[in-house]
């Protein structure tokens, strides 16, 4: 270890401030390895390119490139950063941030950080960068320059023929574009067509349906009278039963008293039917004959009045209004509990078994009005008014069915050609790249299989993942969008929200396209847990190589 | 004295970690065990201080050149120990206590010390019927030793440092016979019985006959019989009644914990002593470890792999330490257990009100005792002082403590490495920046990271892989997809003198096809069951096999695995990664192995748990140090650990987050690792589970350069982390952290030279450098690299800036930034931006800097140094490098 003779009191960040100011701030540099070649090539110092060789003239002290100071020339190069901005040592490693220039004849010159000078490894493939390393370096320039022209070539080469390739595309997907516009144009008339049809069926129907609905209305109409004429025959019955009973002393009149007997018909519930409770039942009399209490009390009481003679047969009050949900659901309640004790843990399918079980309820619900119709025995006179009006409502209905069947078809048929338009509306409206001539990709996969798994790659569309040996498909991701670099936008896709990961994102993948003149899945790979890379070649992305070697411009 | 002079500062050395910073993030706790759900703690934890039932017998004393020796007589059971006090070289005083006569031989921890303690002969100054007192060779320093009851004071000049067993909670609970040999109904009457016959032949005296027919009766299954000795037992002595019960406490021959027996075939073990430290307020707010103060759980040390860690929390961790620190600013004291490798490890102190309470118990035992006016004599207004009481208590083994008396805290460090030996010189890549994920997903992915580095300019020495580089877990080989080609991968890290690390971990995949599974199970080298038959566990691998590596001859051949030849695709820049070595067994009680698990020598796990990791690291670092003819330092990063581990390697703070109080705390772990002798200490840059954000990463390799073991590393589930991949500022951020430390290597590797020579810390709390300042006790946010760097890392989110606290009356320091002198001590505020990294060198030293920054350290090594000599008000620096 040898002190360099003269030290300096001198740092690369401006001692002599640190110096003065301080006075007791002293940075020594020991260098050890003292290389002060200053090997100079012809006319330039070493690691200086041609550009900026003007710079460095050996009769002339050295001002750094920033201004910043100036140095005797022999400071250049002698292995000691001078200059803030490291323009003193561009041979050297010893400025922080310097750059040392490699000429590289035969392949293409280069910049390397002067950190990489003397490190032991190679990186000008002229091997200048390790003149004092110890590290045995070989011109491998030319070899290097012949690799990448053929590399260049390969590539123009593909490019070339990429690009002819690319052209058709556009040129299809010109033609396939208008094609589809055209289309697009021809749907969308027929459609307006269908539309006018579909009115006219419209007409047709509802003019079959009216006398339809007109004789079921009517029939609902007779029914519904029918039924009432009934409840009020049974209603009269069912007083005339309760006037009896009440009656206890059998005077052919109620009193407060005998209405008192029934603690049922106590309008508080307090368990206890009191006299003026009773007496307000009855109105202002004491007691009522049987009319009377057919027009005044009977109203009031017969919802809650209790037959004696009936008892458990005679069902309770408001018969009509809730019997008819409890009478559907009640069996299918059944089912659903004895479901629940077999598949507790199922509960998605329950839900779903559940709802198959309620739909048939809501059919028999619209049924079951003509299943009543055919109940209650009527007298031959009505139930000839209703053959009538039955026999009429089928032939309407036959008329009305047939009308209705070719409007649901017509109906069918332009939804379908909306669907066609929705679709297509949605290709053309996909971003195809500046010249639709991604637009192949369209309705496209192309597969790679790998050591475990294949992928499937679908543009436009999503990337899935599957077993080689069997198991489900994992989404990868859904297309998101174009997602290259601003200058290079349709280099880079984009899909996302595929499955989730345990733990972690939904899965997502890149895909990188580079110019081939084939359409294929080059590489997948996972870089990071759940996020996929897919390497993929199209000839749509390949560039008209410019008429230009990049291999030859050499310095010297 | 002033209280605030005399407050003590307790380190308590095997850390861990509070505040579980989201619910959901939380260890489950109920995979672990407290304290009341391990038989022994819970019988240890039930004896309350009070007289101590030994008794020293003077008469049995015996001196020699090495030590002095007498027994400790229980008057309760009367079982006799053997206290064995040696004087040791360089201030420290050895206390050994074992059975006078114990039924088999007690686990003694081998491999821990690096020889055997040279000793220093004791001479009695002074003796009477109740006490002897000794001296030891340095002046001024005396033992105290009372008879009864037993207790032993520790004296320098006329200053009380330390007593043992002044509480009484001497606890040794012996080898026994299981008494029911039929069931465990009759035990009772039975096992009183068998404690008359035991008692009546460990006092070596009278009615054989007696104990003859009691040994018959014992044996006869009859229960009428039974009936009759235990109505005669019944007539016995209190003391006996009181055995007997104590006998049948549950959990002395059998426990369960969640679906796991422990079967105890040697019974009850377990061992406690308790010190009192005069002086010691130990309770700070801000302890760089976990604060002893809690009136919780005792602090467990019992190498486990927790999923998730809490920080502040004394639930055991990957590795321990047993060495209690004391410092005060006249002072620094240090205990060292050394039977605490056994599981257990619950150590506890007593404080607040309780202290009070023991305190008094402390005076009042005095005044019962003949040397009472001579000791009181030495202790200065005692009844004013603060104390600390601490009490560790062990499973098993002997109690084999060593006080470690100073006084200064360098004396401290160079005492202990002096028992366990210094901090490995580690080979200088090592020192350098690690790039770590897991996984890098196969070779050229490694190649892309390798060549990322050089792109962005950052350099890098070391990229490792994690367990997907295997071929199916199986350690010492390579995925065959993935990596077919290791060699050449190597290869290619090689030209850019960069070097990698490979994970070895020790279960071993249960396969027949499987080499070194094949070995292991023909030498007959897994670890075995209680009955026998290979130990198996469930880990990375699926069913996997536990080599027994306290076997030597299982070591030998373990390292003779990592040899070229034997390792296939391993090249000389290749070294080793030991992870999961408490050992992790994924199905095992408290994710770890059995207790009654069997060992060499027939020792139980129990015996020697937390001695696995530290073995597996041994034999790793072995096999390194044999492949290359012994020419070769080793490179080997370790999880769990022990006293003595520093010897072998590195040693990270396991599975942390991406989490600003995990970052935070990284400071005081892995400062506490250093003052327990293991200076290569880091945690994982970014945090292991999570994702960081970029100023968090940023921070994180801002704090990392300057800590010792500085590794990037991240879960297989979070996204990628390369420090290129958060954008061009955040690189440049990130870069110019890792060329700090670059610059900086030649400092690092001169402090690791010193840690190796000397055993004194890398990175240092303020108060090594400063003891009498008592203002950098509770600093656990700043540290100091040797004497010269103090660093403040911005640790806290979105900070502007920080104050750091510089000590050192009529000293000077230079911020290394911008060479500004500032004058201490003084609580200085720094404004910091994202680039900031607060770092000042102290006036008087000298640092050596390699200031050409190159892609990897060994790209540097002949590169010129760069002395920056800062000067102090005092002319002499009286720094090395």
């Amino acid at each position: 270890m040898t002190l360099f003779p003269g030290v300096q009191p001198s740092t690369e960040k401006g001692a002599d401030k640190t110096w003065k100011m301080a006075g007791v701030y002293l940075t020594l540099s020991l260098l050890l390895s003292c290389s002060l070649a200053v090997a100079v090539e012809i006319q330039r110092p070493r690691g200086v390119s041609l550009s900026n060789r003007h710079f460095y003239d050996q009769s002339k002290p050295f001002t750094c490139l920033d201004g910043s100071r100036t140095i005797p020339f022999d400071r250049v190069n002698d292995d000691y950063c001078d200059c803030k901005d490291s323009s003193d040592e561009p041979g050297t490693s010893a400025c922080p941030r310097g750059n040392f220039h490699c000429t590289n004849a035969g392949h293409r010159p280069q910049y390397i950080p002067s950190s990489r000078v003397n490190d032991g490894i190679c990186d000008c493939c002229d091997a200048t960068d390790e003149y004092n390393s110890g590290s045995v370096c070989e011109n491998t320039c030319k070899e290097l320059g012949r690799k990448e022209k053929e590399i260049l070539q390969q590539r123009a080469a593909v490019a070339q023929q990429g690009f002819l390739v690319k052209q058709q595309l556009i040129d299809e997907a010109k033609k396939g574009q208008e094609e589809k516009r055209r289309k697009l144009a021809e749907l969308q008339e027929s459609k307006d067509g269908k539309e006018d049809e579909l009115e006219a069926l419209r007409t047709v129907k509802e003019a079959a349906e009216a006398p339809e609905k007109e004789a079921k209305d009517q029939h609902h109409k007779v029914w519904e009278e029918q039924k009432a004429a009934l409840q009020l025959e049974k209603d009269k019955a069912r007083m005339a039963l309760a006037f009896l009973e009440l009656d206890d002393n059998a005077d052919g009149l109620v009193s407060v008293e005998e209405l008192q007997t029934h603690l049922e018909l106590d309008p508080d519930s307090d368990g206890t039917l009191t006299e003026p409770e009773a007496q307000t039942m009855l109105g202002e009399a004491p007691q009522v004959d049987q009319t009377a209490f057919q027009d005044i009390v009977w109203a009031s009481i017969k919802d809650n009045y209790q037959s004696e003679t009936l008892p458990a047969r005679d069902p309770p009050p408001q018969p009509e209004t809730p019997q008819d949900p409890p009478r559907e659901r009640l069996p299918e309640e059944e089912g659903e509990e004895e479901e629940d004790d077999e598949e507790e843990d199922v509960e998605d399918e329950d839900i779903d078994a559940e709802e198959d079980d309620k739909s048939p309820p809501v059919v028999s619900q619209t049924e079951k009005p003509e299943k009543e119709e055919e109940m209650p025995p009527y007298d031959p006179e009505t139930q000839a008014l209703i053959d009538v009006i039955l026999s009429l409502s089928l032939s309407l209905s036959l008329s009305a069915q047939k009308s209705r069947a070719t409007f649901d078809e017509a109906e069918k048929g332009l939804r379908d050609l909306e669907e066609q338009i929705r679709s297509l509306e949605k290709e053309i409206s996909f971003d195809f790249g500046p010249s639709a001539e991604f637009s192949y990709l369209y309705s496209q996969c192309y597969e790679l299989t790998t050591g475990e798994y294949v992928y499937r790659l679908c543009p436009f569309s999503r990337v899935t993942q599957k077993q080689k040996f069997g198991g489900s498909e994992t989404n990868l991701g859904t297309w998101g969008s174009w997602a290259g670099p601003e200058d290079d936008k349709y280099s880079v896709m984009k899909y996302e929200q595929g499955t989730g990961c345990w733990q972690g994102p939904n899965r997502s993948t890149t895909v990188k396209l580079t110019c081939g003149t084939e359409t294929a899945v080059v590489s997948t790979s996972e870089p990071s847990r759940c996020e996929y890379q897919v390497e993929f070649t199209t000839p749509a992305v390949c560039q008209e190589p410019k008429d230009q070697d990049p291999g030859s411009h050499d310095e010297l | 004295m002033a209280p605030v002079s005399e407050r003590l500062r307790w380190l308590f050395l095997a850390w861990i970690i509070s505040m579980c910073i989201t619910t959901t993030q939380c260890v489950d706790r109920s995979n672990f065990k407290t304290c009341n759900q391990s038989a022994f703690c819970k019988r240890q934890r039930s004896v309350t201080p009070g007289n101590s039932p030994y008794r020293a017998l003077l008469d049995t004393l015996e001196l020699n050149e090495n030590s002095m020796k007498l027994q400790l007589l229980n008057k309760v059971n009367k079982v006799p120990l053997l206290l064995e006090v040696s004087g040791l070289e360089g201030n420290m005083v050895r206390l050994r206590i074992n059975e006078l006569k114990p039924l088999k031989p007690r686990y003694e921890v081998p491999d821990v010390l690096v020889k055997e303690p040279r000793t220093v002969p004791l001479a009695v100054v002074s003796r009477d019927e109740g006490s002897v007192e000794v001296s030891l060779s340095s002046p001024d320093h005396r033992l105290v030793l009372t008879a009864e009851p037993f207790r032993l004071d520790v004296l320098a000049g006329r200053e009380l440092l330390l007593s043992v067993n002044s509480r009484g909670l001497l606890v040794f609970e012996h080898l026994r016979q299981r008494k029911d040999t039929f069931t465990a109904k009759v035990s009772s009457a039975v096992g009183s019985m068998w404690d008359t016959i035991r008692n009546v032949f460990s006092s070596a005296s009278k009615k054989e006959e007696s104990s003859e027919e009691g040994e018959e009766k014992a044996d006869d299954t009859d229960p009428t019989a039974e009936q009759t000795d235990d109505n005669k037992a019944e007539d016995g002595e209190a003391e006996k009644v009181k055995e007997e019960e104590e006998e049948n406490e549950e959990g002395m021959w059998e426990e369960t914990f969640k679906t796991h027996t422990d079967s105890k075939p040697n019974g009850p073990t377990s061992i406690s002593l308790d010190f009192s430290l005069p002086g010691v307020e130990n309770c700070l707010t801000r302890a760089p470890a976990v604060s002893l103060c809690s009136s919780g759980d005792p602090y467990r040390l019992f190498n486990l792999d927790v999923f998730q860690y809490e920080l502040h929390n004394p639930m055991a961790l990957y590795g321990a330490v047993p060495l209690l620190l004391a410092h005060s600013p006249r002072r620094t004291l240090g205990i060292f257990w050394l039977k605490l490798p056994s599981e257990p490890g619950w150590a506890e102190t007593w404080q607040g009100e309780e202290f009070g309470n023991s305190h008094q118990l402390l005076l009042h035992s005095w005044f019962n005792e003949t040397v009472l006016g001579k000791v009181l004599d030495y202790v200065q207004g005692s009844s004013e002082e603060p104390q600390t009481d601490v009490r560790w208590i062990s499973e098993s083994g002997i109690i084999d403590a060593f006080i470690l008396l100073g006084p200064k805290p360098t004396d401290i460090f160079h005492q202990y490495a002096s028992l366990t030996g210094t901090q490995a010189f580690p080979p200088l890549f090592s020192l350098a920046y690690h790039q770590c994920r897991w996984n890098y997903n196969d070779e050229e992915d490694v190649r892309s990271v390798d060549s990322g580095f050089d792109l962005h300019d950052i350099p890098c020495d070391v990229i490792w892989l994690d367990i997907e580089h295997t071929d199916g877990k199986r350690y010492f080989t390579w995925d065959p997809n993935k990596f077919p080609s290791p060699r050449d991968m190597l290869q290619g890290l090689q030209s850019k003198k960069r070097k990698m690390v490979t994970i070895v971990d020790p279960h071993i995949k249960v396969d027949s096809d499987y080499k070194i599974h094949k070995e292991v199970r023909s030498h007959g080298y897994y670890t075995k069951t209680k009955d026998g038959s290979d130990y198996e566990g469930w880990c990375w691998p699926g069913t996997a096999g536990y080599p027994d590596f306290t076997d030597p001859e299982m070591r030998s051949w373990w390292a003779s695995m990592f040899s070229y030849d034997q390792y296939e695709g391993s090249t000389e820049n290749l070294y080793i990664w030991n992870d999961m070595n408490e050992p992790s067994v994924f199905n095992g009680p408290e994710v770890t192995m059995h207790k009654d698990a069997v060992h060499k020598g027939g020792w139980e796990n129990r015996d020697l748990h937390n001695l696995y990791g530290f073995y597996v690291q041994m034999a790793t670092a072995e096999g390194q140090v044999h492949r290359s003819g012994g020419t070769e330092r080793p490179f080997v990063l370790t999880r769990a650990f022990f006293a003595g581990s520093q010897r072998y390697g590195a040693v990270w703070t396991g599975d942390n987050a991406a989490e600003w109080d995990h970052l935070r705390i990284s400071i005081p772990m892995c400062m506490s690792l250093g003052l327990a002798g293991i200076s290569f200490a880091g945690a994982d840059v970014g945090g292991f589970f999570k994702s960081p954000d970029p100023s968090l990463l940023v921070r994180w390799f801002q704090t990392g350069a300057y800590q010792p073991f500085f590794r990037s590393h991240a879960h297989l589930d979070t996204p990628r982390r390369e420090p290129w991949l958060f954008g061009d500022e955040n690189t440049r951020l990130i870069r110019e952290a890792v060329r700090q430390r670059y610059a900086l290597l030649p400092f690092w590797y001169t402090l690791f030279y010193q840690a190796y020579r000397t055993g004194e810390p890398v990175m240092r709390p303020l108060w090594v450098e400063y003891p009498t300042d008592v203002s950098t006790f509770a600093i656990d946010d700043e540290y100091m690299l040797g004497g010269a760097l103090l660093v403040h890392p911005v640790t806290e989110e979105g900070a502007r800036g920080v104050t750091a606290y510089l000590p050192g009356k009529g000293e000077v320091w230079y911020d290394v930034h911008t060479y500004q002198k500032h004058i201490a001590p003084q609580n200085l505020y720094i404004p910091v931006t994202m680039s900031s990294i607060p770092v000042f060198q102290r006036g008087g030293t000298i640092i050596p800097r390699k200031d050409r920054v190159r892609r990897s350290s060994e790209c540097m090594a002949g590169d010129p140094y760069t002395l920056y000599v800062a000067l102090s008000p005092q002319v002499h620096t009286g720094d090395r490098v």
